[in-house]
């Protein structure tokens, strides 16, 4: 029998469909072009300073592009994860409902605090939002951000519950779909996330360094 | 009762209720499931924590089947 494949890997056919080493090679170009971003006026700002010592204000410049090209990255990871402006009350309500259906208890008091639904995949831990999901890789060093939605005028909670449908349905798949907005060390996230969605990645990556039951399905408790 | 719901921006709405054996009932649900399914929605019914799967006829013995839009990158 084959695994089930997300429909909407038919629109973005070109794409190969990511798998854990493609995900750890994509990683590490991420990594790769973060260097690539940084080193260049890191040197740059100590060749100034060494033949000209008087340089320093454009070394200074340097040094903050040097860290400020890579924060922006990070930035825009954080992004894919920020709330969006919600619909009427009662709808949101009615949203909320089916969406805690779909969650287990420990994930629906992580989401009601945080705003993020945790899922455990075989890729990782993942939080799901509205409007994207980060993936932390096991051992929790890398977080991956991925922007994807859902068309249309939806309540925010009805989003997250077809983004977290979509990726139960097919991990890899949903991994495919979405666009990778940002890859890198968690604390270089978590500096850009809003402060009550902090508690997630840190409960993500506790997750994440515990030992993967592979596909078996098991009720492990979120960390608090 | 098993129930069909699409999420929509009423939170979500529950487009037909059906009994096995109730006949009547499951038909009136296999014609709304398929409308919604031309209509571009895809069906999913959760199989266990942490996995879900889609179906593309109505499962009569299903407990709840949730239609979804389509997703896509941002």
């Amino acid at each position: 029998m084959s695994a089930p494949v997300l429909p909407e890997t038919a629109a973005v056919y070109w794409r190969p469909r990511i798998d854990a080493g493609r995900l750890r090679r994509r990683g590490r170009g991420w990594t790769v072009s973060t260097f690539a971003h940084t080193i260049p006026f890191l040197a740059t700002a100590v060749l100034l300073i060494a033949l000209e010592p008087l340089s320093f204000p454009v070394a200074a410049i340097a040094v903050v592009h040097a860290w400020g090209i890579p924060a922006l990255y990070a930035n825009r990871g954080a992004n894919v994860v920020r709330p969006r402006p919600r619909a009427a009350p009662a709808p949101e309500r009615t949203a909320l409902g089916l969406l805690g259906d779909l969650l287990a208890h420990d994930a629906r008091d992580l989401h009601a605090r945080t705003g993020l639904a945790p899922e455990r995949g075989r890729l990782g831990v993942w939080l799901v939002a509205e409007a994207g999901a980060l993936l932390v890789r096991a051992g929790g060093r890398r977080v991956d951000c991925w922007c994807v939605k859902v068309e249309g005028d939806l309540p925010s909670a009805d989003r997250t519950a077809h983004l977290l449908l979509a990726l139960r349905e097919d991990e890899e798949g949903f991994a495919t779909v979405a666009n990778l907005a940002f890859s890198g060390a968690p604390w270089r996230l978590r500096r850009r996330l809003p402060a009550p969605m902090r508690p997630a990645l840190a409960a993500a990556r506790a997750l994440a360094d515990q030992p993967s039951p592979g596909d078996q399905v098991r009720p492990t408790p979120w960390p608090t | 009762m098993a129930r069909l719901i699409r999420m929509d921006q009423n939170g979500h709405t529950t487009l037909a209720e059906w009994t096995v054996g109730d006949t009547a009932a499951t038909d009136a649900a296999v014609a709304a499931f398929s409308a919604q399914l031309a209509a571009g929605y895809y069906a999913v019914v959760s199989t266990g924590e942490g996995h879900a799967e889609q179906v593309r006829a109505l499962p009569e013995r299903a407990e709840l089947v949730v239609l979804r839009r389509p997703i896509a990158g941002g």
